[in-house]
């Protein structure tokens, strides 16, 4: 029995190490941009490593969507978990986490030494404004996937009033509106279909 | 004068908001950190989380900013972990148990019953940033809010027609393009 390492190895997830969790989720903390951290992740850790399966996956991200909690991180704990148990989760979301906090820390330094200056300000207005349209954009590309019923509109409407018309807390919009439409989408009695009628 | 418990209340609150994504705390987050607080302005805000964008990664690091801010290393160090570790904590027991309740009817309810509150919450967040954006322009003058508003426009229809470029440089883009619009 030679023990020569496969690089694309079937059975990876059996002996994936932690260092490599770590490093792994380290590089997709590093180079993913703009919001789409589900497409890195997956091309990473589904195409590429196999540790997971395409169900698995869309399982694992339904969770992430669902939970409090940024799905990049949520991803990572999860994936985390099941490759290594808890440790694993750990370095998982310690690697995902470790190069935006690097950097956003930089920029917090940079924006106290120098953030005052016209030039720097001018430049961050523009990265402001284009900024919001990239939230925008992000959004509207989410709710076009996860809105499927036309009447999911109207909760989605109900928790913009709450928050932006009525500036009520977003704890009590997301408890409110929240149980609202759980309530609707309550599971029903289905006629069963295997009776006679 | 001592922040850090402060920062670990607020960031550890905002955690649970996240419903969704970070965006969905951002109103909650303007509320504690401008006017509760006053870590930042409502200006500074904007101008981090804008960066914010830039930097790769979860798109909410930039509460290390913050952190940085207001009480130095420790106070990002403190805020990464108050922001990061509940919703890890409660993704790693609701995740063990989620596979476990899949004939729990609810279940289904739970989730297609949040996914509109979550975008809900997201498009009140893009909300609240964009009247930011109208103050702090509006401080330079009507026409500094025509250029911000054409802008935000430019990026929000460019990455709904294709799906090409990094938004990140997008952001930057619009970045040099206020040395202009903005400037002197």
């Amino acid at each position: 029995m030679s023990e020569t390492p496969t690089n694309d190895g079937d059975h990876a997830a059996a002996k994936v190490t932690l260092a490599q969790i770590f490093l792994t989720f380290l590089l997709i903390g590093a180079t993913s941009f703009g919001g789409g951290v589900a497409a890195y992740l997956r091309t990473s850790l589904v195409a590429r490593r196999q540790w997971i399966d395409d169900p698995t996956f869309v399982s694992f991200l339904a969770i992430s969507q669902t939970l409090p909690g940024l799905n990049a991180t949520n991803m990572a704990i999860l994936v985390g978990d099941h490759l290594r148990g808890g440790l694993g989760a750990a370095a998982a979301i310690i690697g995902m986490c470790l190069p935006g906090a690097l950097i956003m820390f930089a920029a917090g330094v940079l924006y106290g030494l120098h953030g005052e200056r016209p030039i720097v300000t001018a430049m961050l207005h523009g990265v402001g404004a284009a900024a919001v349209g990239l939230v925008f954009a992000v959004s509207i590309q989410l709710g076009r996937k996860s809105l499927t019923h036309l009447g999911d509109l109207v909760f989605v409407v109900l928790t913009l009033i709450g928050v932006n018309l009525l500036s009520l807390s977003v704890l009590y919009v997301l408890l409110g509106v929240g149980a609202l439409a759980i309530w609707w989408h309550r599971p029903r009695r289905q006629p069963t279909a295997s009776s006679p009628s | 004068m001592n922040q850090i418990p402060a920062l670990i209340g607020v960031f550890a609150y905002l955690s649970l908001l996240t419903v969704g994504g970070g965006m969905a705390a951002f109103p909650e987050l303007t509320t504690q950190v401008v006017d509760v607080h006053h870590w930042l302005t409502q200006t500074q805000l904007i101008h981090f989380y804008s960066v914010g964008q830039m930097a790769p990664g979860p798109n909410m690091m930039m509460v290390s900013a913050i952190g940085e801010k207001v009480a130095g290393p420790l106070g990002s160090l403190v805020v990464i972990i108050a922001f990061f570790l509940p919703t890890a904590l409660l993704t790693f027991i609701v995740g063990r148990l989620w596979v476990k309740l899949e004939r729990w009817p609810w279940r289904d309810a739970i989730q297609r019953g949040l996914a509109p509150v979550a975008i809900g919450l997201m498009l009140a967040g893009c909300i609240t940033i964009g009247k930011g954006v109208f103050v702090a322009t509006l401080a330079i003058g009507p026409l500094a809010v025509w250029y911000a508003a054409a802008l935000a426009l430019a990026v929000f229809v460019t990455l709904l027609v294709t799906t090409r470029i990094n938004p990140a440089f997008l952001v930057l883009g619009g970045g040099l393009i206020g040395l202009f619009a903005f400037g002197g």
